[in-house]
C-alpha cells in the first residue's frame, strides 16, 4: 500500500500544483529578503549611530519584535490589523509580517557588523574629509557587509523555512498544498511529506553552500 | 482589561504549557546537541559523517513538518498527544542548532587543552567531559541563550498541533472573544516575559566577554 502510495501521490495534476506552492515560498521569501535588507540596515545603521532617545527607542521595539513569535506576528497582521482598519491579502499580510520579524533579526546583525569595523576606519575616514554619511556609505558598509554576509545567509535560510508558518493564516504556499494533497489519501502523507522535505532541504543547503562559499572567498 | 480577567486561566494554562514545551526540549535539546557536536570532533571519521548529516539536515527543513511528521505519521505507531510529537520535534530541530553551537565552542578551545589532556593520561572522553566541555560551554554561553530564546518562539508551532501552548489557547481566545487585537497583544506580553529578560541579559553577557577578550 505504502509502495502504491508513492507513485499515485505524484500525479502531474498533484506535481504542478505543489510546484505552484514552491513558486509562492520562493515568492514571499524573495520579497520579504530585499525588505528585510533594507528596513534591517537602516535600523540596523540608527541603533549604531546612538543617536540621542531615537535610537534607544528604536532598539527597544527591535528588540521586542525580536522576542517574538513569528507565528503570532503573522496572526497579529493578518487577523488583528484588521480591527484598526488595515486589511491586508493574505500574501502581503505574510510579506509584511515576515518583513518585519526578519528586519529586526538583520537589524542585530547589521549592528554586530558594524561594531566588529575597527573604530580607526571611522577615525581615518573623518580625518580625510569624508562626511559622517559617505563615510558610513563608502567605507563602513562594504567592510562590516563582508562580515555579515554568512550570518545574513542563514538568516535567510531560516526565512525560507519559516514562510511555511504561513499555513496558518491559510497561505497556499508548499507546505499547505502538501497538506491539501495528502488530505485526498493518507497513504500520500509520508512520500508528500518527504519530497517537501527534500524541496526545504535542497533550498537551503544549497544557501548554505553558498554561506560557506562567501566565508572560504572573504575570510 | 476585562478580556485578560476572564480568560486568565486559559492564558495561564497556555503559558505553563509553552513554558514545560521548552524546558522539556530544551534539556533534551541539550544532550543531543552536545553529543552531535562532539560526534562531529572524534577522530573516527565515520561517526563524524553521520553527526554531520544529522545536524545539516535538521537545520535546512522546517520545524513546522518535523512537527507534522511527528504527529501524522510517528503517532500512528507511538500513540502520542500534539503536544508530545510538537515537543519532540522541538527538541531534535533545536538540538541541530545546539549542536552547531558547542561544536564551535569546543573548536575555540585552545587545542593545547585537549593536547594537555590527553599527554596527562586522561581518556579522549575523559579530557572532553573535564577539560573541553566546560570551557566551550562557557564560551558559547551567548549563543546558546540565543538558541533558548528561539526555543521559547518556536515553541509557538504547537499550536498547528493542537499542543495547548500559549499560541493554541491565543487563536482559541481571539476566536471565541472576536477580539483578535487584545487578544494577540496579550499573548505577545505573555511570550516577552519568558524572552526579553533572557535577551537583555545575554547581551549583558556578550558585552561581558567582550570587555574580557
Amino acid at each position: 500500500m505504502v509502495t502504491l502510495g508513492i507513485f499515485s501521490a505524484f500525479t502531474p495534476q498533484n506535481v504542478l500544483y505543489l510546484l505552484g506552492g514552491l513558486g509562492i515560498t520562493v515568492g514571499v521569501s524573495i520579497i520579504s529578503v530585499i525588505l528585510s535588507l533594507i528596513f534591517g540596515s537602516i535600523v540596523g545603521i540608527i541603533q549604531f549611530e546612538r543617536l540621542p532617545y531615537f535610537s534607544k527607542f528604536v532598539g527597544t521595539i527591535n528588540n521586542v519584535i525580536r522576542n517574538l513569535p513569528l507565528l503570532l506576528i503573522i496572526f497579529f497582521v493578518y487577523f488583528a490589523l484588521p480591527k484598526i482598519g488595515i486589511h491586508l491579502p493574505i500574501f502581503w499580510a505574510t510579506v509584511i509580517a515576515m518583513s518585519t520579524f526578519e528586519s529586526a533579526m538583520l537589524a542585530e546583525i547589521v549592528r554586530g557588523g558594524l561594531e566588529s569595523v575597527d573604530i580607526g576606519q571611522f577615525e581615518g575616514a573623518r580625518a580625510n574629509g569624508l562626511s559622517n554619511m559617505q563615510t558610513m556609505i563608502y567605507i563602513i558598509l562594504p567592510q562590516a557587509y563582508k562580515k555579515m554576509i554568512p550570518p545574513i545567509i542563514s538568516q535567510l535560510i531560516s526565512l525560507v523555512k519559516d514562510t511555511s508558518l504561513a499555513m496558518g493564516i491559510v497561505l497556499s504556499e508548499m507546505t499547505y498544498r502538501g497538506q491539501i494533497v495528502y488530505a485526498q489519501n493518507s497513504t500520500y502523507i509520508i512520500p508528500v511529506l518527504i519530497a517537501i522535505t527534500l524541496v526545504y532541504f535542497l533550498l537551503n543547503y544549497g544557501l548554505s553552500l553558498i554561506a560557506r562559499w562567501a566565508d572560504h572567498k572573504l575570510a | 482589561m476585562a478580556l485578560l480577567q476572564n480568560n486568565f486561566p486559559t492564558f495561564l494554562q497556555g503559558f505553563g504549557y509553552t513554558l514545560l514545551s521548552s524546558i522539556i526540549a530544551l534539556i533534551g535539546s541539550m544532550i543531543l546537541g552536545t553529543g552531535f557536536a562532539i560526534m562531529q570532533i572524534v577522530p573516527q571519521k565515520w561517526i563524524q559523517k553521520i553527526g554531520n548529516i544529522y545536524v545539516q539536515v535538521f537545520r535546512n527543513i522546517p520545524l513546522l513538518i518535523i512537527t507534522f511528521f511527528f504527529f501524522l505519521v510517528v503517532s500512528k505507531y507511538i500513540k502520542m498527544s500534539g503536544f508530545t510529537s510538537g515537543t519532540v520535534a522541538l527538541m531534535l530541530y533545536t538540538s541541530a542548532f545546539i549542536a552547531e553551537t558547542v561544536r564551535a565552542g569546543i573548536l575555540a578551545v585552545n587545542t593545547g587543552q585537549m593536547e594537555g589532556a590527553r599527554a596527562n593520561g586522561l581518556s579522549f572522553a575523559q579530557a572532553m567531559r573535564y577539560i573541553v566541555l566546560p570551557q566551550a560551554f562557557r564560551i558559547s554561553l551567548p549563543s546558546l541563550g540565543n538558541q533558548f530564546i528561539n526555543l521559547v518562539k518556536n515553541s509557538s508551532i504547537l499550536a498547528f498541533v493542537g499542543g495547548l501552548d500559549l499560541m493554541y489557547q491565543g487563536n482559541m481566545i481571539a476566536a471565541n472573544t472576536f477580539d483578535t487585537f487584545s487578544t494577540y497583544i496579550i499573548v505577545a506580553i505573555f511570550y516577552l516575559i519568558l524572552t526579553l529578560p533572557l535577551s537583555y541579559y545575554i547581551q549583558h553577557l556578550e558585552r561581558k566577554l567582550k570587555r574580557a577578550a
